[in-house]
C-alpha cells in the first residue's frame, strides 16, 4: 500500500495493564483507504467495554467488513492505533474474528474445525480436542464432533464457526454478519443461541449487521456510521432487561428504541444518496 | 453384494464382447495375424505365463517408477508456481506450451540421453505423467478458499502452517485428479520407452510379437498392457477415496 508509508504507522497492541480495566477495545485515530481511493475512516475513535455487547449498523459500502478486517489484523491501518484487551506486543493476535461465510474446512470434523485456533496457537492436539469436545454441548452441537461441515444445517456449521471463534479468541470477538445467510426462522433461534451462550462467557463482542432488530435485540450498545468517510459513530445506548429472549422485540422499549435508531439510520441514507455510492 | 449389482451391468457387457469377439472370428473365418480368436489369445497368455508375468513386472515398474518421479516434480513445481508470482508467470505457461511439443518425437531424445536402460523409459513415463500432475496440483493450490486463509492468518497461522493446513488439504482433491490420468497413461509412456530401445518389457514382447505375425501374443501383450493401466488407475482411485473418502464428492 502506497498510503502506508506516507505516515507513519504507530499500530501496536499494548500491555493489558496499560489499559483501564474496563476497555475491551480501544481504537484510536484510525485513518484507511484503498489505495486510489477516499478514506473509509479518517481519525475514528471507537472503545468497547470489556463484556459488552456491541453492534454496528451502517449502510452498505461504508466499509464495516474493512473495519473487521482491521481490527482482525488483516489490513493494516494507514495511521490510529488498535488495542485489544489481552493482548500482548508482538504475540499474535487474541481476536476471535468470525467471517460471514462460516469458513469451515470442509477436510476437518466439527472437532477439528473447532480446534484449528488452538492447534495454531501451539496447543497439543489431543488437549485441543479435548477442549472442543467439552464445549460443544453448550453450544448445542453435542454427538457432532465426528462429523464434517456438508452433513450440518446453515445453522449448525455457524454455530461451529462460532465456536472455532470463541476458542481461538481472548476476550475480544468480532462477528461479521454471522447470521445473514440464514433463513428467518433459523436466524431467530440462532439469536436466541447466541444470546444464551453470551450470558454464560460475557465475552467481549462486536458485532456487524444489516438487521436493526437483530442489533437491538443482542446489543448493549448499538453504533451507527454517521458520515463518510467514518470519522465517528454515533452511539445508541440499549438498556433493555436481560436475560432477554426473542419475546423482547415485543416491547414497548424494544419499539422506542427501533424507532430511534430508524431515525438515525435515515439521515444516514438521505446523506449518503448524495455522495458517491 | 452392492458392487456387484453396481458392476454387473459391465461384466455382462465384456462378456458379451468377449463372445461376439470369439464368434465374430471363428464365424468369419478372420486370419489369426488380423484378428486372433480370442480362445488363442487366452491360450497365448496361459502358455507364456511366466515370460509375460516377468515383462509385465519390468513395465509395470518402470511405469510406477516414472509416476513416482512425476508426483514428486510435479508437486514440487506446482509449490514452486504457487509460492511465486513470477514462476506464475513464467513456468506455468511454459509448462503448458511444452504440452504442444509431441511427446513422441521427443522420446527418442531421452534414448540418446538416457541410453537403452531403464532410466530412457522412466523418462518417457515422465513426459507423459509430469503435466496432469503439475498442472492440476497448481491449480488446486490456487483456488484453495482464500476466506478461510485469511481466518487462518487472523488466528496468528505463519506460512508453514498456512501450506500444511490450508493449502495442501485445499489441493488434494485436484492433485488426485491429475494423478489419476497421469496413471492411467503412465503405462502408454513405458511401452513407447520400450519399443524406442529396451530388452524387455511388455512393449518389447508386443513388438517382437507383431514382427512374427504372432498375432495372438501381440493381443495378450496389449491386453496385460491395458489390464495394467486400469489397475494403476483404480489403485489411484483407492488411495484417492482413503484420504479424501469423507469428504463431500
Amino acid at each position: 500500500m502506497a498510503g502506508v508509508n506516507r505516515q507513519q504507522v504507530t499500530v501496536e497492541r499494548a500491555r493489558e495493564e496499560s489499559l483501564p480495566a474496563s476497555a475491551g477495545l480501544t481504537v484510536q485515530g484510525l485513518t484507511y483507504r484503498f489505495e486510489g481511493e477516499e478514506p473509509l475512516f479518517d481519525g475514528l475513535d471507537l472503545e468497547v467495554l470489556k463484556g459488552q455487547f456491541v453492534s454496528i449498523v451502517a449502510a452498505s459500502g461504508m466499509g464495516k467488513t474493512t473495519l473487521f478486517r482491521l481490527l482482525a489484523g488483516l489490513l493494516q491501518p494507514e495511521s490510529g492505533t488498535i488495542t485489544a484487551a489481552g493482548a500482548v506486543p508482538g504475540q499474535r493476535s487474541t481476536i476471535g474474528y468470525m467471517p460471514q461465510r462460516d469458513c469451515l474446512m470442509p477436510w476437518r470434523t466439527v472437532q477439528d474445525n473447532a480446534a484449528i485456533g488452538l492447534e495454531l496457537a501451539g496447543v497439543p492436539k489431543r488437549e485441543a480436542r479435548r477442549r472442543v469436545l467439552e464445549m460443544l454441548p453448550e453450544l448445542g452441537l453435542a454427538g457432532t464432533e465426528a462429523k464434517y461441515p456438508h452433513e450440518l444445517s446453515g445453522g449448525m456449521r455457524q454455530r461451529v464457526s462460532f465456536l472455532r471463534s470463541l476458542l481461538a479468541g481472548g476476550e475480544l470477538m468480532l462477528l461479521d454478519e454471522p447470521f445473514s445467510a440464514l433463513d428467518a426462522m433459523t436466524r431467530i433461534s440462532m439469536q436466541q443461541w447466541l444470546l444464551e451462550v453470551w450470558e454464560v462467557h460475557r465475552k467481549t463482542i462486536l458485532f456487524i449487521t444489516h438487521d436493526i432488530d437483530e442489533a437491538l435485540l443482542l446489543s448493549d450498545q448499538v453504533l451507527v456510521a454517521a458520515s463518510r468517510p467514518i470519522t465517528q459513530l454515533e452511539s445508541l445506548v440499549v438498556d433493555l432487561p436481560r436475560p432477554r429472549t426473542y419475546e423482547t422485540t415485543l416491547d414497548e422499549r424494544f419499539a422506542y428504541l427501533k424507532r430511534r435508531l430508524l431515525g438515525q439510520l435515515g439521515r444516514i441514507t438521505s446523506h449518503a444518496e448524495g455522495g458517491p455510492a | 453384494m452392492k458392487l456387484l449389482k453396481d458392476k454387473l451391468p459391465i461384466l455382462l457387457f465384456i462378456l458379451l464382447l468377449a463372445g461376439g469377439w470369439e464368434l465374430g472370428t471363428r464365424l468369419f473365418d478372420v486370419p489369426a495375424y488380423i484378428i486372433p480368436r480370442l480362445s488363442d489369445v487366452c491360450a497365448a497368455l496361459l502358455n507364456h505365463a511366466a515370460l509375460l508375468g516377468k515383462h509385465f513386472a519390468l513395465t509395470l515398474w518402470e511405469a510406477l517408477l516414472g509416476l513416482a518421479f512425476s508426483v514428486v516434480f510435479g508437486v514440487l513445481s506446482a509449490i514452486w508456481i504457487d509460492s511465486s508470482s513470477l514462476a506464475r508467470k513464467t513456468i506455468y505457461p511454459l509448462i503448458v506450451a511444452s504440452q504442444t511439443i509431441p511427446i513422441i518425437a521427443l522420446s527418442p531424445i531421452m534414448v540418446m540421453w538416457f541410453g537403452y536402460e531403464i532410466g530412457s523409459k522412466i523418462s518417457v513415463v515422465i513426459l507423459f505423467t509430469f503435466f496432469p500432475i503439475a498442472v492440476n496440483t497448481a491449480d488446486g493450490f490456487r483456488a484453495a478458499d482464500r476466506e478461510i486463509g485469511e481466518l487462518l492468518r487472523s488466528m496468528g497461522a505463519g506460512k508453514t502452517q498456512l501450506f500444511l493446513k490450508w493449502k495442501i488439504p485445499s489441493a488434494l482433491p485436484s492433485f488426485f485428479t491429475g494423478l489419476k490420468m497421469a496413471a492411467a497413461i503412465s503405462v502408454g509412456g513405458a511401452t513407447l520407452g520400450e519399443w524406442l530401445g529396451g530388452e524387455s518389457g511388455l512393449g518389447v514382447y508386443t513388438k517382437r510379437a507383431a514382427n512374427m505375425l504372432r498375432g495372438d501374443d501381440v493381443f495378450a501383450g496389449v491386453l496385460l498392457l491395458s489390464l495394467m493401466g486400469i489397475a494403476l488407475f483404480v489403485a489411484a482411485q483407492m488411495i484417492e477415496r482413503l484420504v479424501l473418502g469423507h469428504r463431500r464428492s
